[in-house]
């Protein structure tokens, strides 16, 4: 993964002693609340319902067993054991002291991380696809060039001071597992019939309380243009986009009123003065960035392990089932990659312990070379398991309670904070995903059910995704009273779609029986293999709507 | 129009030097101020724009065209104003002026302006700030060199780090 040289190192060291400064005046009471809100926000500090939240960067996701030893060692000593893998691919602490932040930026500069614009209306830490570089589908590794972004982006002189949050994300595989269509810049790396890289770029797509899906800007970009193109696109939201309504100032309302025709045509000549500039990106340069991912050292596996490892999963069934869910086939043959689920009832979706950010790190560097990804689906991935490993690995991760077998169903929710620590939430999430898996727990429920993308979100600022759930659901405040409404028909991936509201909201204690509802239509409506989705798309709201309010 | 409506101008902040400023600034468009020198709303500017101590200040939105941009070339500053310190695009009409239109006067920043975008400022080509009262010099001097290394390229530095690694290599 990408190691530091001493410019890198420099920057985030010049970095924290600039916001230790910027905080030592603000205690001092020479900086005010309102002129250090930006400063703090864009080192990922808010201000929270009971404390501050520190959003600390993981850049694509990627993560050293070093670097998350790190944040479990910080976790215990500036909060209280534990921490939040977000859906934007970054850890957020929910405890630190605010006094605290600046020898937390500290530390984490000492491992090459830190929390440089994870927050504020400032270009975000780009995500990817938690399977680059291992994807059989895999046309580009997408995180070279997500690295060449973050440079661009990090500490942009031009792009701290937006409309509103910008993000990118980067997918260079035929399935989209980024969300591209739902980001402010979506970019996917394909190649033509000459086998030349180009980058198809998507502009204005979001979720939030006005979700849109990207429009195609350029189809066909040749990649060594991707720094003006990206520096053309920004530039234009940055001088036209809305300013007067921070509800109209994301990208895609700019995209919607110009209309993507114009848009296109400002960015295109924008762009006329920027092509081929001192950003234009070189072979040499882009290779460098390469050499930052290279192949791992992996060791032959041979013919007779992976007979091996067949045999075992026919005999032990829930083994069988742990390799059905949570293993993913990899690019190279005797290779998985392994998902480890950060879902169960105990804990918040997506929260880890300190002690299990240790145990992670651990089985990353005796399974996987040491290194982590972070999905956003919050769960953790090792991505270059050997098969003959699998069992052992698995048989550790039941150990430590990473083994729930429930990738990719029911249970598997994406899920904010919600109400329950962030301070812009209409309504408490956590406890609807808890109450959600309690209900449907049954293994072999779930697995019939089927791939189902339940997200659930506590506010409109839609964190937990909900409008790409295939069912999503929206804490909403009425009156000061807490209420859930339900979606359907959300989708992330390729064909990507938003949810339609199934109609008045409900209850809390209601939504898991609504969900049960939903479910019964499914199960009895649906056709040979379809899955929920499909079901959806076929029959429409109508059958669910019925039953449910029935 | 009275010069009492003149904001006088206090401690300047000029390519990182502390300087005594010179300019009154005024934000009043119907009326022309007689002291000088004296920065003014573009409106009124265009009918000083031959005389050596008036400059115009551009508001946030000013569409930088190239026929504006060549009308600005002959100012003795350029102001641009920040209604709010999180209103962003002066850094893009610093941006454009130096580096599209190769602007080599004064471009001054206006407004509300936080010590602490400095650095960002200067980046983009500002070489001018006027402090409030409130501001500190030295806070100032020291967010404006709070860097010594950019990714990026822009009017302080040519190069893109990834080009420089490359070359150095």
């Amino acid at each position: 993964m990408y190691r530091y040289d001493t410019y890198d190192q420099t920057l985030v060291d010049e970095r924290v002693t600039q916001f230790r400064d910027q905080m030592e005046r603000y205690l001092a009471g020479r900086l005010g609340e309102d002129e250090f809100r930006p400063l703090r926000l864009q080192n990922g500090l808010y201000i929270q319902k009971h404390a501050p939240m520190l959003r600390i960067a993981i850049p694509y996701g990627m993560l050293s067993s070093r670097q998350l030893r790190a944040l479990g060692a910080i976790t215990r000593r500036y909060d209280r054991g534990y921490g939040h893998f977000s859906t934007r691919q970054n850890l957020q602490l929910n405890w630190p002291k605010l006094e605290d932040v600046p020898d937390i930026l500290a530390e984490l500069a000492q491992v090459q991380m830190h929390a440089i614009q994870t927050s504020g209306n400032c270009i975000r830490n780009t995500t990817s696809d938690q399977f680059a570089g291992i994807a059989s589908d895999e046309i580009e590794d997408p995180r070279p060039w997500c690295e060449l972004i973050r440079q661009w982006s990090t500490l942009h002189p031009e792009f701290a001071y937006l409309p509103r949050k910008f993000k990118i994300a980067v997918t260079g595989a035929d399935a989209d597992r980024a969300a591209i269509q739902v980001h402010d810049i979506g970019l996917r790396l394909w190649r033509n019939e000459r086998n030349e890289l180009r980058v198809k770029v998507l502009a204005g797509g979001g979720m939030g309380r006005t979700p849109m899906i990207g429009d195609v800007v350029r189809e066909d970009l040749p990649w060594q243009h991707l720094l003006t193109y990206l520096e053309a696109c920004v530039r234009v939201y940055n001088q036209f986009g809305r300013r007067d309504n921070k509800f109209k100032a994301r990208i895609k309302i700019l995209v919607k009123a110009l209309g993507i025709e114009e848009y296109r045509r400002r960015v295109e000549e924008e762009w006329a003065h920027l092509k081929d500039g001192p950003q234009t990106l070189t072979e040499e340069a882009v290779e460098a960035a390469r050499s930052h991912f290279p192949e791992p050292d992996r060791r032959p596996v041979d013919e007779q392990a992976i007979i091996e490892h067949e045999r075992l999963r026919q005999e032990n069934r829930n083994f069988a089932r742990f390799v059905t869910n949570n293993v993913t086939d990899h690019r190279v043959p005797g290779y998985k990659a392994v998902t480890l689920s950060l879902k169960r009832r105990e804990h918040a979706p997506g929260n880890v312990t300190a002690d299990q950010m240790d145990a992670i790190a651990d089985l990353a560097d005796t399974y996987s070379f040491g290194e982590v990804r972070v999905t956003h689906e919050q769960n953790v991935v090792l991505s270059d398991v050997p098969v003959d490993q699998l069992e052992a690995l698995w048989q550790e991760l039941e150990t430590l309670g990473m083994a729930n077998p429930t990738v990719g169903t029911l249970n598997d929710i994406i899920c904010c904070p919600g109400g329950d620590y962030c301070s812009l939430a209409n309504a408490v999430a956590i406890p609807v995903a808890q109450a959600i898996q309690e209900r449907f727990e049954d293994l072999d429920f779930l697995y019939d059910l089927g791939p189902l993308d339940l997200n659930i979100s506590g506010c409109m600022n839609a964190c937990g995704h909900h409008h790409v759930g295939h069912i999503g659901i929206l804490g909403v405040d009425k009156k000061g009273e807490e209420y859930y409404q339900v979606s359907l028909g959300g989708n992330a991936t390729d064909d990507a779609s938003l949810g339609k509201i199934l109609g008045p909201s409900f209850y809390r204690e209601d939504v898991p029986e609504v969900i049960d509802k939903v479910l019964q239509v499914y199960v009895e409506q649906r056709q040979d293999e379809e899955i929920f989705l499909d079901t959806y798309r076929r029959i429409g709201i109508k059958p669910f709507k019925e039953r449910v309010y029935a | 129009m009275p010069d009492s409506q003149l904001t006088k101008a206090r401690s300047l902040i000029k390519l990182g030097q502390p300087e005594q400023d010179t300019w009154s600034l005024s934000r009043v468009e119907d009326g022309m101020p007689t002291s000088r020198p004296v920065i003014v709303p573009l409106k009124l500017w265009f009918d000083h724009a031959s005389e050596a101590d008036v400059a115009p200040w551009l508001p946030s939105n000013t569409e930088l065209t190239s026929e504006l941009a060549e009308q600005l070339a002959t100012a003795p500053l350029v102001a641009i104003d920040f209604p709010a310190f999180t209103d962003g695009r002066g850094y893009t009409l610093a941006r454009l002026l130096r580096e599209r239109y190769q602007y080599r006067g004064e471009i001054r920043a206006i407004g509300d302006v936080l010590v602490d975008q400095l650095f960002y400022m200067s980046r983009c080509g500002f070489d001018a700030l006027a402090l409030r009262e409130d501001q500190h010099l030295d806070d100032a001097l020291r967010a404006l060199g709070a860097f010594s290394v950019s990714y990026q390229p822009a009017v302080d530095i040519n190069e893109p780090l990834f080009a420089r690694r490359l070359r150095e290599a």
